[in-house]
């Protein structure tokens, strides 16, 4: 396949970024995405030009470090993927491909398609743990059973892999779907039940202060979410989040 | 030739760790809060040690050059994490566990760390569970188990495809408690690039930052390394891109020891490569051979039909199938160890029986389980069970449950629905069992120097089996360091905060700094990749899955040469006072550079077959094991640790012999 990217460059968090237009052929449909992209950095390098800069790493779906807004979609056009499994076979030769950085307030770019995410960390720093010592002097592992159905939904919500395309999808560029999903692990669980209020209430918080905006229900997130996560996660959230504001 | 000392205590073997704990000096709590320990990598094993020594009360400094600590590649393990539970019943026990690692690793190990990995195993769960990881569970709300290869019990705990995710994200949040206490300061997007060592004692780094290009130092006490396996020497593996050696292999120029390069774990189960263009290999754990059958056609006639297009696997008939691994190996069929797996799909696809266009795939076929749990579960719900259809749908849906993302992986990238046709699956580079050598304590030949997780060398000898890694990655960071740190650093309860104004770290930066800057003036005509691929082009073809003396000697010269040429010829766009990802890349592949030539080198002396290092000279020539590796542990039952001189041609090897008490050494046999 022959293509035109067009794709945000920025030189630094405060430069001024803008569009430009490359072109890359004979692209196999096998490739991955971001193997497509090494094909043009490489090229670039050739020719004595700065590669793209772009956050990758695992390349499997699951570090959540790769984050590429492609045709207007966090992660592209294909469902349940990342941006490191989507593959060229979604593309049609000829095709134009835009692709931009996960843009939201609270994810400043550091250079071209790489953005900051550490406010994610700092939310998760506010509550999105268990108090217990790493001692080992714990109970048996089976001392407290867990109904299956339980286990497996707070599985579901903690396969969330941080990447942000929630954020990014979301209007209003709104973390709730991330953050909803650790406050879900969490409640779903036993262990998690000690510290439920101060972790609901704390997280929020912390997201508010980082600069996310508001939920209004339109849930493009999930549609975004590589993983699946669901927006039942939110509406657990909120009833916790009730549950903790009333005392 | 110098012997190391591995400081195992005296005493019983399962008395040796209880003992040796009651004894270490300890630091109390409130000098802890006076010492600084460094912590390189917060992957299970650097974020589950960071948490716990902060916990204890250290400050702790710790780095990983992702974004997040959550990104370490430990996120991507899948299938499992072992433990001596014994919940199945199955007769699993302390002893067995240390018993299976040690065969399992072909007898190169050393017994008595095995033996404390296998004893704290069953706390990592306990420890885990308390911490709110989702494990599987049962209709009965306990813990559920599955199988890995090499071993008779089902002893693996896990949280579907994606254990490693659920254990890490379990370390991270221990980690964010301690973060939010400010007793562990992160740093992320910072890579160590140097360590400075100050009267004999490891005291400190030098990093670079990598937003900004900042060179930084940052002293301690103590320093751990936790930065991982180095598996990308090879260019293509199942390790992520940034993974590197470079942590490791900056301490080994300054005086730590690396053993065992040329133990490599090539795992069985991989998506075969389908081009030029490719950056990295995926895994299907291993766990999908509990209810996978490896085979490839038994006829010429029907591998041609397939090559061509012209036939499908599910067309041809049970009979006309080779079930190697099953033919070879009855006693334990598809769960041979890892090593072994890998070794009979390459003599199949070598004899030319391999199933894709490049003649390297085997199949990995799910037909016979989906039946098998279709049909149970017909049965368990009073269905009708000669229902063909039905059978299928819901022997699908437990296929499904069991391995569900494994699927969708596989299905994304090879557009192939691995439910109604059998995976292509061809071995590629996963793990490496060499690393860093450490003694009892898990200390470096550097005093105050130590290496945890896959870094190390220390407990998986020449093969590593399925779901040990994260378990000793997790034994070492949370049950093991934290104490036997204690026992160095209390002789550091009043030497006060270490300067980083001092003339070790004053060079170690400048060296630093220098190599940054030969490499962006270099302006040669070559990217970093170019160097990179005709390197792994190298390591696969001659210290792959098989290796001889003429292709290790060949290797040793080629690498040689190719560094050189990287030196004059490498092109570093950009500056060093950026994001720049090219220059990262380069100083990675630099050291992979060096440290390739060294592997060569160990994979040269050790003229045995062992674990993953299989020598085509050292083969059983005849009875029931014809054809199987040879050990020899007249000559080789020791530990290969290599000092550096300055070339790695150049390297001093020192040995560990290894002794065998509780342990009787025999050949490995899985028929
Ligand atoms: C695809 C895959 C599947 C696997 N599945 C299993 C399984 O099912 N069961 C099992 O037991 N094992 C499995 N393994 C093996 C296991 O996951 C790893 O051996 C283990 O997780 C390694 O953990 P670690 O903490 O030592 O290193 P890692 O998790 O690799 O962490 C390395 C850390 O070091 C940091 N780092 C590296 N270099 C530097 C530097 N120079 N400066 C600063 N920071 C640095 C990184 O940022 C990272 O934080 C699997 C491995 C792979 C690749
Ligand atoms: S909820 Fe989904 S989209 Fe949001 S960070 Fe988690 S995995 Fe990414
Ligand atoms: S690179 Fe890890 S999720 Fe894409």
């Amino acid at each position: 396949m022959n293509l035109t990217l067009k794709i945000w460059r920025q030189k630094g968090p405060k430069d001024q970024g803008k569009m430009v237009d490359y072109k890359v052929s004979d692209i196999s449909e096998h490739m991955s995405f971001l193997e497509m992209l090494d094909v043009l950095n490489e090229q670039l390098i050739e020719k004595g030009e700065e590669p793209v800069a772009f956050d990758h790493d695992c390349r499997e779906g699951i570090c959540g470090m790769c984050s590429l807004y492609i045709n207007g979609e966090a992660h592209g056009p294909d469902r349940g993927v990342t941006t490191c499994q989507l593959h060229m076979r979604m593309f049609n030769d000829g095709d134009t491909i835009y692709i931009e950085p996960f843009r939201a307030k609270a994810f400043p770019i550091i250079k071209d398609l790489t953005v900051d995410r550490s406010a994610f960390d700092r939310i998760q720093h506010a509550g999105g743990y268990v108090s217990v010592n790493t001692s080992g002097n714990t109970q048996d592992a089976n001392a407290i059973p867990i109904p299956k159905d339980d286990a497996d939904k707070a599985f579901d919500a903690a396969t969330c892999i941080g990447c942000g395309a929630c954020v990014a999808s979301c209007k209003n560029s709104s973390a709730m779907l991330y953050v909803s999903a650790k406050v879900s692990q969490f409640a779903l669980l036993p262990q998690g039940q000690i510290e439920a209020k101060d972790r609901v209430l704390n997280m929020v918080n912390q997201m508010d202060l980082e600069g996310f905006g508001n939920c209004t229900n339109t849930g493009a997130c999930e549609v975004e979410c590589p993983k699946g996560i669901s927006l039942e996660n939110i509406a657990r959230m909120n009833r916790e989040f009730l549950k903790a504001s009333i005392k | 030739m110098s012997t190391l000392d591995s400081k195992i205590p005296k005493g019983p073997l399962k008395d040796k760790w209880t003992s040796y704990k009651d004894k270490i000096n300890l630091v109390n709590p409130a000098n802890k809060r006076n010492i600084d320990v460094i912590v390189v990598g917060t992957g299970l094993a650097g974020g589950s040690a960071s948490a716990t020594l902060a916990e204890l009360g250290y400050n702790v400094k710790a780095f990983c050059y992702q974004d997040s600590p959550r990104r370490a590649h430990s996120i991507a393990a899948q299938g499992g994490i072992n433990a001596a539970k014994n919940y199945q019943g199955d007769g699993d026990s302390v002893y067995r566990l240390f018993y299976d690692t040690v065969k399992g690793g072909d007898y190169r190990s050393r017994e008595a760390n095995v033996y404390r990995l296998a004893e704290v195993s069953a706390n990592i769960i306990d420890q885990c569970v308390a911490q709110g990881v989702p494990f599987a569970r049962d209709y009965g709300g306990l813990l559920d188990n599955r199988s890995f290869g090499g071993v008779l019990v089902s002893r693996t705990f896990y949280a579907k495809g994606q254990t490693g995710q659920q254990l890490l994200l379990g370390a991270y949040s221990a980690m964010n408690r301690q973060i939010a206490r400010g007793k562990i300061q992160m740093h992320n997007r910072h890579e160590m690039l140097d360590v400075v060592v100050v009267d004999g004692k490891a005291r400190g780094i030098i990093a670079r930052n990598l937003v900004t290009g900042e060179i930084e130092r940052h002293s301690a006490h103590a320093v751990v390394i936790a930065s991982g396996g180095y598996g990308n020497v090879y260019f293509l593996s199942t390790n992520a891109m940034g993974s590197n050696a470079t942590a490791a292999w900056k301490i080994h120029k300054k005086g730590a020891y690396f053993a065992n390069p040329c133990y490599t774990q090539i795992h069985p189960t991989c998506i075969p490569r389908s081009g030029d263009y490719q950056s990295k290999l995926t895994l299907m754990s291993e766990s999908l051979r509990n209810d996978g059958r490896i085979w490839v056609p038994k006829n010429m006639d029907d591998v041609k039909a397939i090559r061509e297009g012209k036939l499908k696997p599910t067309q041809i008939a049970e009979e006309n199938r080779d079930y190697y691994l099953e033919r070879r190996y009855p006693a334990f069929g598809n769960l041979v160890p890892r090593d072994v797996a890998s070794r009979a799909a390459k003599e199949r696809c070598d004899a030319g029986y391999g199933v894709n266009a490049t003649g390297e795939a085997v199949y990995l076929d799910f037909a016979s389980a989906i039946q098998r749990y279709g049909k149970e579960e017909a049965l368990v719900k009073g269905l009708d069970a000669s229902d063909a259809k039905l059978v299928k749908k819901l022997g699908q849906d437990i296929v499904k449950a069991k391995y569900g993302n494994l699927f969708q992986m596989y299905e994304k990238i090879t557009d192939d629905n691995p439910y109604e046709t059998p995976m292509m699956i061809y071995p590629a580079v996963h793990y490496t069992m060499g690393g860093i050598w450490v003694d009892y304590n898990l200390m470096t030949t550097v005093p105050g120097l130590y290496a945890i997780g896959e870094a190390n060398f220390s407990d998986h000898g020449a093969n590593r089996l399925g779901a040990s890694a994260l378990m000793q990655g997790l034994a070492d960071g949370y049950f093991v360091l934290p104490y036997t740190i204690g026992d160095y650093l209390s002789n550091d309860i009043r030497t006060g905060e270490i300067s980083t104004d001092s003339p070790e770290f004053e060079e170690a930066e400048k060296s630093v700094k220098d190599t940054i800057e030969k490499f962006i003036n270099n302006k040669g005509s070559h990217s970093v990749d170019y160097f990179h691929k005709k390197l792994g082009n190298i390591m696969w073809n001659k210290c792959g899955m098989s290796r001889n003396e003429q292709g290790l000697k060949e290797a040793i010269q080629e690498i040689k040469e190719l560094r050189e040429q990287f030196w004059k010829e490498v092109n570093v766009p950009g500056t060093a006072n950026e994001f720049n990802k090219e220059l990262e890349k380069a100083g990675r592949v630099a050291d992979f550079l060096e440290l390739g030539e060294l592997f060569a080198k160990d994979a040269l002396h050790r003229t045995e077959s062992c674990g993953g290092h299989f020598r085509e000279e050292s083969v059983e020539t005849d009875g029931e094991q014809k054809g199987e590796a040879l050990r020899d542990d007249q000559n080789f039952a020791y530990v290969a640790a290599w000092e550096y001189k300055g070339e790695p041609s150049d390297a001093v090897l020192h040995k560990e012999q290894l002794e065998f008490n509780d342990i009787e050494l025999k050949q490995r046999s899985y028929k």
